[in-house]
């Protein structure tokens, strides 16, 4: 998963935030949740889903690494 | 008085705690400030959680559906789901290695080096202290109003019900100086005891309470209105979308715009402390992933409980920050789960009072008192200073409570984070663009403050504002640091080579 792929998806899950289709719609799901309140509380899922395949498959070590080395460099402030 | 009682065990509970957590402190600045870089998934997921939720989790989502529907959470929790794990993956674990490897404990120590400026510590140290300090305020208010809700005298169908303390307080109610000193003295307590790893465990132990409360209200109260089908079936139409009538429902533009206030994570000082605490990147894996689902876990029984109660005759007339209270107290009415609510409400204020707390004092500690300090002081001389700074911030937050207690601090909490989301640029231009100068820095926070502060008084000091068509002003807020962060840095020379080695070397 490339980063602009990641950009993409990102940018598409704020746009399905936006759900104006849903703006006016009162129905309800299983009979007791309001159809805007449950499309976005299977958005917060799908938002956990999505962070954890940027986590799975675009997850480097290298920062890890560099945050455990060793050299220590002087800060620099004026 | 039984709701009392277990709400004093639980903050009993809570200073056991503290006392555990201390027999874990190993004595160091460095564990102090940030737990020895030790804190786990597990226990990073619960702290960083609780810290972000604050009384809005539960009273202020309850109260917010109540009086706009069920918009509130697209407004601010689903939004938040994608926003705060972003914010956590793309800033914090970038912070937290750049933390870890150079030594920094404040984000100011942090900025000073990548700007090459000592004097840009002194700008920014005031302007993020100010923001905390109306976050601090909605804890403290927040608690006392709540406290002061489940003990004050009753007017029921079956006559007035006195309050916990009749002969004692006015109005038999636990007055906001009793409340606002205890939950002082508590919070105290624990950092006192073990700084940061003891922020880290009274968190995770404050938000596990807070979650299971939310759940146990949200069972008992749709048990009492006769199921969730029957609960919602009561409720007012108007509330069960989001078409704009009145002050239920939002505009498109102010829903969209909206999504800007999350990212205030990203400059939260007491979050980055948190994120400090980490063991290693790969604890913040379970954080990044699971936040969005705890968000949904508190605030989806939340907003429910607020629809329902529009269509409760005897809340007509209730403010926003009471219902939840006032659900619990009239159609439970159980003095144990009140109790136990009320426990859950103090939970989610505390865990966040905490960290605020601590990094205020680490802040005055490391970049006021010993940053360009001649003099060499021990570990105990630094953690007596860092306690010392907390204390003068809880009396002057204590004071500041008691005067400001009628004020709707809910709204002036909204301008503190709008006023951290609008500096994001800042940090986002430093982790990722080589050509980010002091210039843009100074640039960035200069145009921010500038905009809060004109926002804030057309909004009357503190009050609901929006711009044309219902834009929120930290969506205008963050472009114009944004530009002014651009433009500063492109008019000036390139941060030297030693700097971009360190940090994107």
């Amino acid at each position: 998963m490339n980063k602009p792929v990641i950009l993409i998806i990102f940018l598409v899950l704020v746009v399905l935030h936006q759900d104006f289709w849903n703006w006016d719609n009162a129905s309800l799901v299983f009979g007791f949740m309001p159809v805007g309140l449950f499309y976005h509380a299977c958005y917060s899922l799908v938002a956990a889903l999505f962070w954890g395949l940027v986590i799975k498959f675009a997850w480097t070590t290298e920062l890890e690494e560099w945050a455990e080395g060793n050299s220590k460099d002087e800060g620099g402030a004026e | 008085m039984t709701t009392v009682i277990v709400i004093v065990i639980y903050l009993g509970l809570l200073l056991g705690l503290a006392l555990f957590s201390k027999t874990l402190f190993r004595g160091t600045s460095n564990d102090y400030f940030v737990a020895s870089h030790s804190i786990g998934p597990f226990m990073l997921l619960m702290s960083v959680f609780g810290t972000t939720m604050t009384a809005f989790a539960l009273v202020g989502s309850t109260g917010k559906a109540f009086s706009t529907g069920i918009g509130t959470y697209g407004l601010m929790a689903s939004s938040s789901g994608l926003i705060h794990a972003a914010c956590f993956l793309l800033i914090g674990i970038k912070l937290w290695a750049i933390g870890k490897r150079y030594g920094y404990v404040t984000q100011i120590q942090y900025f000073r080096a990548r700007f090459e400026s000592s004097k840009f510590g002194y700008l920014l140290f005031p302007i993020l202290v100010l923001l905390v300090i109306p976050y601090l305020l909605i804890g403290i208010i927040g608690a006392s109003k709540t406290i002061y809700g489940i003990t004050a005298a009753k007017t029921t169908k079956a006559g007035l019900v006195p309050g916990a303390f009749p002969n004692v307080f006015e109005n038999g109610a636990i007055p906001p100086w009793i409340t606002g000193l205890v939950i002082s003295a508590v919070v105290l307590t624990y950092i006192f005891a073990g700084g940061s790893r003891a922020a880290a465990w009274a968190n995770t132990f404050q938000t596990i309470v807070f979650m299971i409360m939310g759940i146990l209200a949200f069972y008992l109260i749709s048990d009492k209105l006769g199921g969730v089908g029957a609960a919602i079936e009561q409720a007012k139409d108007t509330h069960k979308v989001r078409t704009q009538s009145g002050h239920v429902g939002f505009s498109q533009l102010t829903f969209l715009t909206y999504m800007f206030i999350p990212l205030s994570v990203g400059m939260f000082p007491h979050l980055f402390q948190h994120w400090l605490t980490a063991k290693s990147a790969k604890s913040f894996k379970l954080t990044v992933v699971a936040h969005p689902i705890c968000i949904a876990i508190v605030w989806v029984p939340c907003v429910l409980i607020g629809i329902w109660a529009t269509g409760v005759p005897a809340l007509q007339d209730a403010p926003s920050g009471a219902v939840l209270a006032k659900m619990v107290g009239i159609l439970v009415k159980d003095p144990i789960i009140v109790g136990l609510v009320t426990a859950g409400v103090l939970a989610a204020i505390m865990s966040s009072l905490d960290s605020q707390f601590l990094c205020l004092g680490t802040m005055f500690t490391n970049d006021v008192v010993l940053h360009d300090s001649k003099k060499e002081y021990s570990d105990k001389q630094i953690l007596y200073m860092a306690r010392g700074f907390i204390v003068a911030i809880v009396v002057i937050t204590y004071i500041l409570s008691l005067l400001l207690y009628k004020k709707n601090v809910f709204d002036l909490a909204i301008w503190s984070f709008s006023g951290f989301a609008a500096l994001t640029p800042l940090v986002i231009a430093s982790l990722y663009w080589k050509r980010a100068t002091r210039t843009g820095a100074y640039a960035c926070v200069i145009a921010v403050f500038i905009s809060w502060v004109t926002f804030f008084t057309m909004s009357g000091f503190g009050g609901e504002y929006f711009l044309a068509g219902g834009i929120v002003p930290a969506a205008a807020m963050w472009f114009i640091g944004a530009t002014a962060m651009i433009v500063g840095s492109l008019l000036s020379p390139t941060p030297s080579e030693r700097t971009l080695n360190m940090f994107f070397g």
